[in-house]
């Protein structure tokens, strides 16, 4: 419970900071006031219409991807498991990046479709996918051996149809889909908040009532059946919850990759946990794709696509994290 | 309490398990189910405990079939222990035991003073209240199958079915579970069904025995009278010595040395 407001508190800093730094510098207490409506139009406009969406973006990716990877290395029993293996993100690259280069054409098309177009390619690519595996790994049940390898294997398939397509593809959409594929959260605007927010406000309370019976399903099929859980209603519900959070962020911010695997995982050291803690794992999502963006932006001028900020934060603190355990255990 | 199997198939693939069997347990009394490897022993625990849908027959839990009743209800009428559970690292045993409050859990009713009690209760049945804090995958073998057994009686159910509760555990741990089994039995009046595989074991705590062989009741009774070395032939295919038990007058088996 500490854990999980402490990160909380830590991440919300981080969006106030977020909004406070740019090519126009902001106090924390005039972002604050531009927020509750108070404050001059000017800051109303950078802070609300500029900086919002884009810290919008990446605070709520962040908490649902990681949401989603406490939730998927719950169902599947393993802790290397992230939303990937349930083949949501590369369904969702494969869409986007042949919405760009495929759609491409003229730049002025082109444009409009990245916006709208690529978020309801992805959408689709990462729910079609996330069907095609739990479809081929059901067995009376979601077998979470079988679960794995066949999304393991689809993923590999999807992904080297992206390969393909950005091959084919002419540099500009290559670069763009390049972009997209390592997750940026820049230059997004309410129309990607806004759906990827209402994603949020109804998956993410669903992950919570669900952890209730995934804290019986940890001690396995049987027992928890014989504790009264329904076990393949769980899997499943818990499944499509994962699925559906991890399309609604990568539809909004791309590939953003790690964030599933390593901060469920270091959540739960932290907290202490037998499983990766749900709230505290998606408070911990949002500080790190929230901060490395924030890092990203204050270190180069250049937009680093926060998905490299993520890995380059992320895996090092794990793999610390790990090598700590071993000397104390 | 009742509860009993009707002409239960219940098959593996193509391979049946057990054929039409007809069981009814013994309200009160602790059952045991013998018998050998493959026999369906388990088999038949498990569909008890609906753990598994028979093919053809049903289950029938106080008047009501068992796969029409919703698996939260069963939870609070009857409890299982699988075979070898293993509890996730790391956690405390009275976590574990708080787990088995699950059935009468909900959103609406959430884990209170109530819960708090039955699971003191139960940890003090199987004796480890002193041993509440430490982490399940620490403790002995026996210790662990007792933190587990206090989990189903957290579920406060009258009936308790275990499933080789003695698994893996040395002489003196086998003891240590059924001499708690016996207790519950006599002091808080609960139906135990368990599978066992040790026969005089299962004859000196079992008040009825329960004798499958392919799937089907060989006899069931009185562990005097279930366990005669022509039935034990039968079943088992062992020629074996039925003498008194010197502690309890009960029967105990002595396998005869091959090629006598």
């Amino acid at each position: 419970m500490a854990v999980t407001v402490t990160v909380l508190v830590a991440a919300l800093v981080v969006g106030v900071l977020a909004l406070s730094v740019g090519d126009f510098p902001l106090a924390p207490t005039d972002v604050l006031r531009a927020l509750v409506g108070g404050g001059d139009a000017g800051t109303r406009l950078v802070v609300l219409e500029l900086r919002a969406p884009r810290v919008v973006v990446g605070l709520l990716a962040g908490a649902a991807l990681a949401l989603a990877g406490a939730l998927t290395q719950t169902v599947v029993r393993n802790p290397l498991a992230s939303p990937d293996v349930l083949g949501v993100t590369s369904g969702a690259a494969l869409g986007a990046v042949a919405a760009i280069v495929l759609g491409g054409g003229t730049y002025e098309v082109s444009a409009g479709l990245l916006r709208l177009g690529v978020p309801a390619a992805a959408t689709i690519g990462g729910l079609a996918a996330a069907a095609l595996v739990v479809g081929l790994s059901w067995r009376g049940g979601l077998a979470p051996g079988r679960l794995v390898l066949v999304g393991v294997g689809l993923a590999t398939a999807v992904t080297a149809l992206t390969s393909w397509l950005l091959v084919v593809a002419k540099v500009n959409d290559a670069a763009r889909a390049s972009v997209w594929l390592a997750g940026s959260v820049s230059s997004r605007g309410w129309d990607q908040a806004v759906p990827l927010a209402v994603s949020f406000a109804v998956l993410a309370p669903t992950a919570l009532l669900l952890g209730r019976p995934l804290s019986i399903v940890e001690l396995g099929d049987d027992v928890a059946a014989t504790l009264g859980v329904r076990v393949r209603a769980t899997a499943l519900a818990t499944a499509a919850v994962a699925v559906g959070l991890t399309a609604a962020a990568v539809a909004a911010a791309g590939a953003i990759g790690f964030v599933g695997l390593v901060v469920p995982q270091v959540l739960r050291r932290l907290a202490g946990t037998t499983r990766p803690p749900l709230a505290a794992s998606a408070c911990g999502g949002a500080l790190l794709v929230g901060g490395a963006d924030l890092v990203g932006r204050l270190l180069w001028t250049w937009e680093v696509p926060v998905g490299l900020g993520t890995a380059a934060i992320g895996a090092p603190y794990l793999i610390w994290l790990l090598l700590r355990e071993r000397r104390v255990g | 309490m009742s509860l009993a199997a009707e002409h239960l198939t219940v098959s593996y693939g193509e391979r049946a398990v057990l054929h039409d069997l007809d069981l009814s347990i013994v309200d009160n009394q602790v059952t045991a189910v013998v018998g050998p490897n493959g026999c369906g022993k388990s088999t038949l625990l498990r569909t008890l405990g609906r753990l598994l849908r028979p093919d053809h027959g049903r289950v029938v839990l106080d008047g009501r079939r068992i796969d029409h009743t919703p698996t939260r209800q069963v939870a609070r009428r009857l409890g299982l222990l699988p075979q070898t559970p293993t509890a996730p690292g790391g956690m405390t045993v009275r976590d574990l035991v708080a787990r088995g409050r699950n059935p009468h859990l909900s959103w609406l009713r959430q884990f209170g003073s109530e819960d708090a009690a039955a699971v003191a209760h139960a940890l003090d049945a199987v004796g480890l209240t002193d041993s509440a804090d430490r982490a399940v995958d620490e403790l002995s073998g026996g210790q662990r199958q007792r933190a587990w057994i206090a989990m189903v009686l957290a579920q406060q159910t009258d009936l308790l079915l275990l499933d080789e509760p003695t698994t893996y555990l040395d002489l003196a741990h086998q003891i240590e579970v059924l001499d708690l089994v016996a207790a519950l039995h006599a002091e808080h009046g609960r139906t135990v069904v368990m599978v066992l595989h040790d026969l005089n074991l299962a004859a000196r705590y079992a008040g009825h025995l329960v004798l499958v062989r392919d799937g089907r009741i060989h006899h069931q009774g009185p562990p005097a009278e279930v366990l005669t070395p022509q039935r034990i032939e039968e079943v088992f295919g062992l020629r074996a010595t039925v003498l008194a038990d010197p502690h309890t007058g009960g029967p105990l088996v002595v396998p005869r040395p091959t090629g006598s």
